[in-house]
């Protein structure tokens, strides 16, 4: 095959050409290449390399512990306790379905949950835990960590959860937490990144919720190197958060024991106020409910029962609930007629029985009238007409007035939740808020604390100290954060005439003291525990004239939600005041009968810081007083607390 | 003018052949590989296993067989060109039947010691059966229609038979290698122009068969274009390579992290961080100027082949130079372009750095020929 060597030496030119621009094609893509290089790595290099950070790093939240909270004594009534869940790894398992059938025959295991699991395993990155099971017992704990062997890729995980020791004898002060729900997430403009971590439990009520700022804590957070499957490699960083602060309360755990265990299931409440420093130091509402069993969330089974009762443990009495003073405000009355000079110590009023005002009989409780009575009787024997007479002399806004001096009508700043304002009634009041013009009637009413007067036994107790002290006592809950002490409730003198006062104040010692006042029964009679007190009943019905006419209807023969409310306030001791008591009893009748010997053991208890001595009590009452300790002393609060160290 | 009419007395012998080898084609060479050594041992976190190992063995066969190859005669291949090309075209039918299948794609046949992806061996004895054509034909025959429409069919139908494995990335190469062979020898450009019109028609056909009954292309080669156009509309899903991938580039800067100490690669962000797309950790690591340095390193081993090709009187010799230089060419241009958000994600290795046995002997197989055509050039 000879060829032309022209003709070759043509077609090697044409092969030269073509390879020449080919080649020159070549390297200008090339160049093409080295210039996107040069953008991509030079140009946009910061930007990328922000981007290659964000891939790395990623950052994780540590949960803060969460405070402690501690009575005055420094005993614990909401603490942290490690709590364990049963987790699965699916990389270290191997053969998920065996080892959970081996699991199985260890722990008991719903069929149900075996499904959930395999199929929460399937969607998972094989190196993710799954929760098995939550809560589980320190026992359970114990067997899979023995049989840790024929269980790989199983391991119990723990972390913390609240527990109240205390249970029901604090739901109604410590209050609960519980999981974070979508509701307390809107709530907040800015919920803290905290409240996204799942199980991160936040406070519900009460001092838990008020004081959760303080409670929660910071978050720590570290930093970790992830890799595209989100696979922990290291950790970079790491930054510890902080702790929630502990809370001291003023509350005396024991004592608020006492009380709780004394109202047991009646509906009834109980205030006690430190007339030195305005603490708090027992806010029993009754009948409670354990606050453990919200922590993991309720069953229907343990809270329709709560929700359904009559008696509305769910309710905090104290502070939420607001109810007629009855003649427990007749201290106010008398105070707003001395202060403007209206009524002397001496002067009398005569009682017959009722009187008439704008064509309307207004009865006192005793039928028969009081006859003439002054001042110091009329609050020994709870005259109404008396009161009848001086509220119609005073009017009602300068015994509004009074009542606000005293505490009553003004939102008391504890953190608890729902506190009642309780009302103070004016004139102004009622054309706003109820569109009708005051009445001299409503006047007559007010004065024995009935119609719109209303208080909630927080109010009362606080009015008491008042009495007692003539200063502005403020209640206190919370006794100091972290170990510093918060300022106490001890404010200036009220401003008020002490002669007055003294009045008072004999006038309530009578009450209780004397043969003759209405809580003679409930007299303390060992010296330097002498008790001074007001009984009140609050009609929560009207009482027509017919059942005037046919002679009023006793308490004992109404349906329980008809019947009085019993109150009784008290201070003690007499001559060097200590604390204030207010005992309300729902529905519980008359105040001298149902209220006021609760009052008497819970001041009793109080004072003596512990069980009192029989020898403080009457002779007569001692046999019934020494059953009623023996019965009360074993009484422990309910706080399911399964599996878990009560200590 | 055929090496027959030349007196071969010229033409080294024996050992001596050695000599004359191009050598500082194979230095080159020789680096490029050894730059794929160290991007294996690190984006294996520092180790030789699973993958520096393996590459390395590989390459010392490798060069055994490049050569053993560049040992003998040119002519020798020359002659053997038509049985090479015969033999790539049936194990492509073969692996068409009794190929393995992995990831969706049938490209591999088990040949017990090592796994063969006959496209591949396909890329390099294309381009000698068109060399060897090209030389037989007279030079004025080269641009009419039947001997335009012979080579058509050499190229197509196994480019045909590697689109149905799938295999986008190698049938656009051998496409693009045959078209650019063709070029070389001389056909007239008016047939390249036709081409180009109708290849703008095709694309358009392409994209409007989308949907329809007579869908051209998978699903899922739809959906690379997808995100070759458009990256960001998919950042978790199908655009995640892309994204990653410049992520890596962009972060390296002029003098990259330092070795072994990409947080893409290392933190598998990087998808197919061995093969596809190990150029991204070089970058990643090594900056603008180590990638620079890869790429100016292919462009000289470019120049030397074309250097060579352009010296050679031999047509076989210096149209199988070019070809395998321009194959070589697409193989690290179309992975370049991939990488750096120029090109769709076809799946072409980096060559001689990207981790695949195949692929690696295939190329130094046919630098072997390149070097066996500059021994035995004509003198």
């Amino acid at each position: 095959m000879r060829r032309n060597r022209a003709e070759n030496d043509a077609s090697h030119n044409k092969l030269t050409r073509r390879a020449a621009l080919l080649g020159g094609a070549q390297l200008l893509f090339m160049g093409g290449l080295a210039a996107r290089m040069r953008y991509l790595q030079v140009d946009q290099a910061d930007q990328f390399r922000l981007l290659a950070e964000e891939n790395r790093i990623n950052i994780r939240l540590i949960p803060p512990a969460r405070g402690e909270i501690f009575d005055r004594n420094g005993v614990r009534l909401a603490q942290n306790v490690p709590s364990y869940r049963i987790v699965i790894v699916r990389e270290d398992a191997g053969d998920v379905e065996a080892v959970l059938d081996r699991l199985a025959q260890i722990i008991t295991l719903d069929p149900e949950v075996r499904e959930r699991v395999l199929a929460e395993v399937k969607r998972s990155a094989p190196f993710l835990p799954v929760t098995i099971i939550d809560d589980v017992s320190w026992e359970d704990v114990s067997k899979v960590s023995v049989n840790a062997p024929a269980l790989p890729g199983v391991t119990p995980e723990v972390g913390l959860t609240r527990v109240y020791p205390r249970g029901s004898h604090f739901a109604h002060v410590v209050g609960r937490v519980g999981r974070v729900s979508q509701a307390d997430l809107d709530a907040l403009e800015d919920p803290d990144q905290l409240l996204r971590i799942p199980r991160f439990q936040i406070g519900k009520i009460n001092v838990e919720a008020r004081q959760e700022a303080l409670l929660r804590g910071s978050a720590g957070t570290k930093q970790v190197e992830v890799n595209a499957t989100g696979r922990v490699m290291r950790e970079l960083a790491r930054r510890e958060g902080q702790s929630g602060a502990d809370l001291q309360l003023t509350v005396d755990a024991n004592l608020q024991g006492y009380v709780q265990a004394r109202l047991g299931e009646e509906s009834a409440a109980v205030v006690i106020i430190d007339c030195e420093t305005g603490d708090l130091v027992a806010n029993a509402s009754a009948p409670s409910y354990d606050p453990n069993l919200f922590i993991g969330g309720i069953s229907s089974a343990d809270y329709n029962p709560l929700l359904q009762s009559l008696y509305r443990p769910l309710v905090n009495k104290t502070v939420q609930g607001s109810y007629p003073p009855g003649s427990t405000f007749k201290m106010i009355v008398a105070m707003a007629a001395l202060e403007e000079g209206l009524v002397g110590p001496d002067d009398t009023a005569y009682c017959p029985g009722f009187v008439e005002v704008a064509d309307r009989k207004f009865h006192c409780w005793k039928r028969a009238g009081h006859g003439w009575v002054d001042l110091g009787n009329s609050l020994k024997q709870s005259c109404d007409v008396y009161y009848y007479d001086l509220a119609l002399k005073v009017g009602i806004e300068k015994i509004s007035a009074m009542a606000n001096r005293f505490g009553l009508g003004i939102r008391h700043d504890l953190p608890l939740s729902s506190v009642s304002s309780g009302l103070t009634p004016t004139k102004d009041w009622k054309k706003t808020v109820r569109g009708a013009d005051w009445v001299i009637g409503d006047t007559v009413n007010a004065s024995i604390g009935q119609g719109f007067m209303l208080a909630s036994p927080l109010q009362l107790a606080v009015m008491t100290a008042r009495i007692a002290t003539g200063r502005e006592i403020t209640p206190r809950l919370i006794k100091s954060v972290d170990g510093v002490e918060q300022p106490q409730g001890v404010g200036a003198p009220l401003g008020l005439n002490e002669n007055n006062l003294r009045q008072m104040r004999r006038g309530m010692y009578d009450v209780v003291n004397n043969r003759r006042g209405t809580a003679y029964k409930s007299r303390i009679i060992a010296d330097g525990m002498r008790m001074a007190g007001k009984t009140g009943t609050s009609q929560v019905r009207n009482i027509t004239a017919a059942e005037r006419a046919r002679g009023v209807t006793r308490n004992r023969d109404l349906p329980w939600e008809r019947r009085d409310h019993a109150l009784f306030v008290s201070f003690a001791p007499y001559d060097k005041p200590r604390y204030a008591v207010s005992v309300l009893v729902e529905h519980g009748g008359g105040g001298s009968t149902a209220a006021a010997p609760i009052a008497r053991d819970v001041m009793l208890q109080a004072l003596a810081g512990g069980e009192p001595p029989l020898e403080a009590y009457p002779t007569g009452d001692r046999d019934r007083i020494r059953e009623q300790q023996r019965k009360l002393r074993n009484i422990q609060p309910m706080a399911k607390i399964d599996g878990k160290d009560q200590a | 003018m055929s090496y027959l009419e030349h007196s071969v007395k010229s033409v080294p012998t024996g050992l001596r052949k050695v000599l004359f080898l191009n050598w500082p084609l194979a230095l080159l060479l020789a680096s490029v590989c050894g730059i794929g050594f160290l991007m294996l041992y690190s984006v294996a976190g520092g180790s030789f296993s699973p993958w520096a190992e393996p590459q390395i063995k590989r390459f010392a066969l490798g060069l055994g067989v490049m050569f053993t190859v560049a040992f003998v005669p040119i002519w020798l291949w020359r002659n053997l060109s038509g049985v090479a090309y015969g033999v790539s075209f049936l194990l492509l039918l073969a692996v068409a039947f009794i190929g393995e299948e992995r990831k969706g794609s049938q490209r591999w046949l088990d040949l017990g010691f090592m796994d063969l992806q006959p496209s591949e061996l396909m890329k390099i004895t294309l381009v000698m059966f068109l060399a060897a054509y090209y030389d037989w034909l007279p030079a004025k025959k080269v641009s009419r229609p039947f001997w335009v429409l012979l080579p058509v069919l050499i190229i197509c139908i196994p480019t045909a038979l590697v689109l149905k494995q799938p295999d986008l990335g190698t049938s656009i190469l051998l496409l693009t290698a045959g078209g650019g062979l063709m070029f070389l020898a001389g056909v007239h450009w008016a047939y390249f122009a036709a081409v180009i019109a109708s290849g703008a028609g095709l694309i358009t056909a392409v994209f409007q068969s989308r949907g329809t009954t007579w869908q051209l292309l998978n699903d899922y080669q739809y959906r690379r274009i997808d995100t070759f156009l458009d990256p960001s509309a998919d950042p978790l899903g199908a655009g995640y390579h892309i994204t990653q991938s410049k992520i890596a580039l962009g972060s390296g800067g002029w003098t990259g992290r330092g070795y072994m100490q990409g947080t893409q690669s290392r933190l598998n962000f990087l998808p197919e961080k061995h093969t596809d797309f190990i150029f991204t950790t070089l970058a990643e690591e090594f900056g603008f100027i180590g990638g620079v340095s890869l790429l100016s390193l292919y462009a000289l081993i470019i120049v030397f082949c074309i250097g060579t090709a352009l010296l050679n009187k031999d047509r076989f010799s210096s149209l199988l130079t070019l070809g395998i230089a321009l194959n070589f060419f697409l193989f690290f241009a179309v992975n370049m372009s991939m990488v750096m958000g120029l090109a769709p994600v076809v799946g072409v290795p980096l060559p001689l750095v990207s981790y695949g046995g195949s692929a690696m002997l295939v190329l130094l197989l046919a630098f072997g020929l390149v070097q066996s055509a500059h021994i035995h050039r004509p003198r």
